[in-house]
């Protein structure tokens, strides 16, 4: 049996593991991070499933990652480039499409084209959702103090909490007005709080899309608002709440970071599936693979969402009851699908010109909220949904390394589709099924889609679960909603990246602030147990 | 419903004068306001200057915003979103005001044309059609954002008027300040104003915009005798420091635009309390603004006559200079070289213990010079805004 020892073992090379990683190796650990298949990367890779194209398989765009962790670990240097976005478009059945574009001037005479008032209420929203995201922006990076314990650090941070809401001058010192918004804002439905700002369906319905993105809610849900917020709260070069495409595709980022960490001598252990976590007298003190290797570390970081983490790898009765149940109950559902596609031409749309650059960002077909709703109304009923909600973009027209000359890679992001059907259960009948009827409705709008598939990569919740290990294929690796976020995320009580089994900590985007590809999770909790073993690196993060 | 086609080749529209203003800026130098393409500079800024100030200058303000107030509750309306009192304006009259949100924050401000008592246009800077509808409520008023139907020219300068007469534009001489009426000029029937943004005798032009390139040939029909230039706005910009005309988003944030709240501004600290009317029933803002005024403005923009030829443009403001011990008490909101004054100007926020008149602050002027920068400490004089001020502007008859 092969026995090694390190100060830390991560469990899971997602992009937030592999952020831990690089932070603890930085300050001079040494660190292990293992992962189940032969490449890193989690839900951010970049794969060549079909000869000649690579797919960003599973997360497909890039706001979210902290720039001060681009910064620290050096990430351009090791190969990564973001390349913002040049528009993005709803495609009308009327033949119209509605766009928004880098230029303000002519967003703001594409939305008039529907609504004047629409077109002047979006600077408006803008300003609005920028405030909340000044707000937020400085909460990512916060250990969520507990609002129930009287040690200092937490009184502080409450009061740190507080003291972003008066500050003067970060935040302009927010009145009582933007306090209300702001609690107002992480509660409402993003249909009631569009309908605060917007008379034309198609500007609503395509702002809406962000807050359904991934999420087990539909626009009228409470709480889906903020699920908007959190897709806005990124940037690209200072470009609050703009997204760009990772050049050669979401592996990029993760490939960058495996380098990054490399270089400070981490040690990546690939192919290498863990089975249970070692712990004695409520220490966790190593792992075990299925090989039945063990590896040995001082404290153990699983990158694998809450639920994976503790009902799989940690045995039951190591763990508090309390616990336990809330674990089980946290809210996971997978509610998303995707294609992948291999195209042998630029599709030609009905309503949008070949070469305007609203083309080149992200593209919908949703007519208006009803029928997104309704969408939401059949993964209830547990079926997929008649008319999806997707997100879809063709990363190759600005990327020149993801599919072969004149061909294209289009991503489609799909909501909604279950995890469980009602009828019976997924099989590959209905998984191919499920595809074609995607393809189908986007076919609707252009006259030579259909022709020019050339492959096809068909996920359903259930793929992305065994693919990537997201329980439920659940791609926030947890609801994004109030009663699972800041000091409630994941479980609380343990939102400070700790667990009740001590050494053993979380890093993944179940813990605050929550998912996309951000690296606040995996950041977070390097500080805190660089904290806990009185480290102190100077970093712009930490 | 807008039918208007767009395309991302050409994201901004072009104003009914383009097809002149194109051809007069050999300069081709263009500035973006409101979604259009105007002229920042056609040949020579300092040119275009001197013919607002010493002959006539015309600029196409068409970009400018422009709502139609229509109903029998028009002139209700336009009392409770702006702070002054309107029923003191006639038809045929503008009025200059301000609209402040519910805190007092000014929002905009604008000239109210006021038709006949229910019929009402606002001419701004931003757009207000939310924030007017949002106003409308509960009153028979309907809003209609007009900016694309209505070509617009000032036409600035000592000789405005004469160049007006010698086109047999009749009467012109006898319209009064802050007045307007209709008038043959040439072949159209157009609208004319008494009003401007250069402190000087001036007027602007309103027409249809088919109409728009015969106005503009003939205010350069007399241009062999009185040479009359199309002006961009970089000479825009430095007549209206002059006339200490204060813009939004420049000087100050627009309340409705302002990210954070702290940057918002009320009436007494833009220095136009004289806009404010707290006698009026119920109106946007009072409440705050009569708050607001007991308090007293803890900061105020004020003019400021700054010592040297070097413009304090961006500059922070000091109590004194004494190394250590200078405390930041202001910023300069805009500022220049005045060539008319032949003073060295500026338009900026000056905190409560230095913001009357006479008292004195001092700028830190970063100066380019030559490639380095040259720090200059230089004293400024807290005086009015309104730099220029000359008796023709308000003259009746008019200079001709």
């Amino acid at each position: 049996m092969n026995k090694s020892k390190y100060d830390v073992a991560i469990i899971g090379g997602g992009h937030n593991g592999l952020t831990t990683a690089c932070y603890l190796a930085k300050a001079g650990l040494k660190v292990i991070v293992v992962e189940r298949h032969d490449y890193v990367g989690g839900a951010a890779v970049s794969r060549e499933l079909h000869p000649g194209w690579t797919y960003s398989n599973c997360s497909y765009v890039c706001s979210l990652l902290r720039p001060e962790i681009f910064r620290d670990l050096e990430l351009s240097k090791h190969g990564l480039q973001i390349i913002p976005y040049e528009g993005s478009a709803s495609m009308l059945n009327d033949g119209r499409f509605y766009a928004h574009y880098q230029d303000h001037d002519l967003t703001y005479r594409s939305i008039a084209q529907f609504s004047k008032k629409d077109a002047e209420a979006y600077d408006r929203f803008g300003k609005d959702v920028m405030r909340q995201c000044k707000i937020i922006k400085p909460l990512l990076k916060m250990t969520p103090p507990d609002p129930t314990s009287f040690k200092p650090k937490d009184i502080m941070g409450l009061f740190e909490f507080a003291k972003y809401f008066a500050a003067k001058d970060e935040l302009g010192g927010l009145g009582e007005k933007e306090i209300y918004d702001t609690i107002r804002f992480w509660t409402m439905s993003v249909r009631d709080y569009l309908e605060e700002y917007f008379e034309s369906e198609i500007v609503k319905v395509h702002l809406a899309g962000s807050a359904i993105i991934g999420t087990a809610l539909g626009p009228y849900s409470p709480g889906s608002a903020y699920v908007l917020l959190h897709h806005y709260m990124g940037e690209v070069d200072g470009t609050v709440g703009a997204w760009g495409y990772a050049r050669g595709g979401m592996g990029s980022i993760t490939k960058a970071m495996a380098s990054s960490f490399k270089s400070k001598n981490g040690e990546i252990k690939a192919s290498s599936p863990v089975t249970k976590i070692l712990i004695k007298n409520n220490k966790s003190y190593g792992l075990v693979l299925e090989n039945g290797d063990e590896i040995y570390a001082d404290k153990i970081v699983s990158n694998l969402d809450v639920k994976r983490t503790f009902l799989k790898v940690v045995e039951e009765k190591e763990l508090p009851n309390d616990f336990y149940k809330a674990v089980k109950n946290f809210k996971i559902r997978g509610s998303s699908g995707k294609l992948n596609i291999a195209l042998d031409d630029l599709p030609i749309w009905k309503s949008i010109p070949e070469g305007d650059p609203a083309g080149t960002g992200d593209l919908h077909i949703t007519q208006n909220i009803e029928e997104m709703e309704g969408a939401y109304d059949d993964w209830k009923d547990g079926k997929w949904s008649q008319f999806p909600y997707v997100d879809m973009c063709i990363p190759s027209i600005n990327d020149p390394t993801m599919a072969p000359q004149g061909k294209h890679y289009m991503s489609v992001f799909i909501q909604y589709v279950p995890y469980n059907l009602a009828d019976g259960g997924w099989t590959e009948e209905k998984r191919l099924e499920f595809g074609k009827h995607v393809m189908s409705r986007i076919g609707n709008y252009s006259t030579n889609f259909n022709d020019i598939i050339n492959h096809a990569e068909i996920r359903t919740p259930k793929e992305l679960e065994a693919e990537v290990g997201l329980t439920e294929g659940n791609i926030f690796q947890g609801e994004l909603t109030m009663d699972q976020l800041m000091f409630n995320r994941p479980v609380p009580g343990y939102a400070q990246y700790k667990t009740p089994i001590k050494n053993l900590y979380m890093c993944g985007s179940s813990t605050h602030p929550g998912g996309g590809v951000m690296g606040a999770p995996g950041a977070n909790a390097a500080r805190e147990i660089l904290k806990d073993l009185n480290k102190k690196i100077s970093t712009h993060y930490i | 419903m807008n039918t208007e086609k767009i395309s991302y080749k050409k994201p901004l529209l072009e104003t009914p004068f383009h097809e002149r203003t194109f051809e007069h800026c050999f300069a081709n130098d263009w500035y973006r306001w409101a979604g259009y393409k105007v002229a920042k500079e056609y040949s020579s800024t300092e040119l275009e200057y001197t013919s607002m100030r010493n002959t006539a200058g015309v600029i196409d303000i068409t970009p400018m915003h422009k709502y139609e107030i229509k109903g029998k509750d028009a002139k209700s309306f336009i009392n409770k979103l702006i702070t002054k009192d309107i029923t003191k304006i006639q038809s045929n009259q503008v009025a200059y005001g301000i609209w402040c949100n519910e805190d007092g924050m000014v929002i905009d401000d604008g000239t109210i044309f006021c038709l006949n008592e229910n019929h009402y246009r606002i001419f701004c800077a931003e757009r207000n059609l939310n924030w007017f509808c949002d106003t409308a409520t509960g009153f028979n008023v309907t809003i209609e954002d007009i900016s694309q139907s209505i070509a617009a020219l000032a036409f600035q300068g000592p000789l405005s008027c004469k160049i007006l007469n010698l086109l047999k534009v009749e009467n012109i001489e006898n319209l009064k300040p802050f007045h307007f009426n209709d008038f043959n000029l040439e072949k159209h029937n157009v609208t004319i104003s008494r009003t401007g943004f250069s402190g000087d005798l001036g007027y602007e032009i309103w027409c249809d915009p088919s109409q728009a390139i015969d106005v503009w040939d003939s205010l350069f029909k007399f241009n062999r005798d009185y040479k009359v230039l199309a002006a961009g706005m970089n000479a825009l910009e430095m007549v209206r420091i002059e006339a200490g005309f204060i813009q939004p988003n420049v000087d100050f944030m627009s309340a409705e635009q302002a990210l954070r709240p702290n940057r918002m501004r009320n009436p007494y600290e833009l220095g136009l309390g004289w806009l404010v009317n707290l006698e009026k029933e119920y109106f946007t803002g009072k409440q705050a603004l009569i708050r607001h005024k007991e308090n007293g403005p803890e900061k105020k923009l004020v003019g400021l006559d700054v010592e040297g030829d070097k413009p304090a443009v961006g500059s922070v403001l000091y109590d004194n200079i004494k190394k250590n011990q200078a405390k930041e008490i202001g910023i300069v909101t805009a500022a220049m070289w005045s060539p008319v004054l032949k003073s060295n100007i500026a338009i900026g926020f000056v905190n409560k213990e230095h913001y009357n008149l006479g008292s004195n602050v001092y700028a830190e002027i970063y100066h380019p010079e030559e490639l380095d920068y040259r720090k200059i400490w230089a004293e400024c004089k807290v005086v009015k805004k309104q730099f220029f001020n000359n008796p023709r502007k308000n003259a009746i008859p008019a200079l001709t």
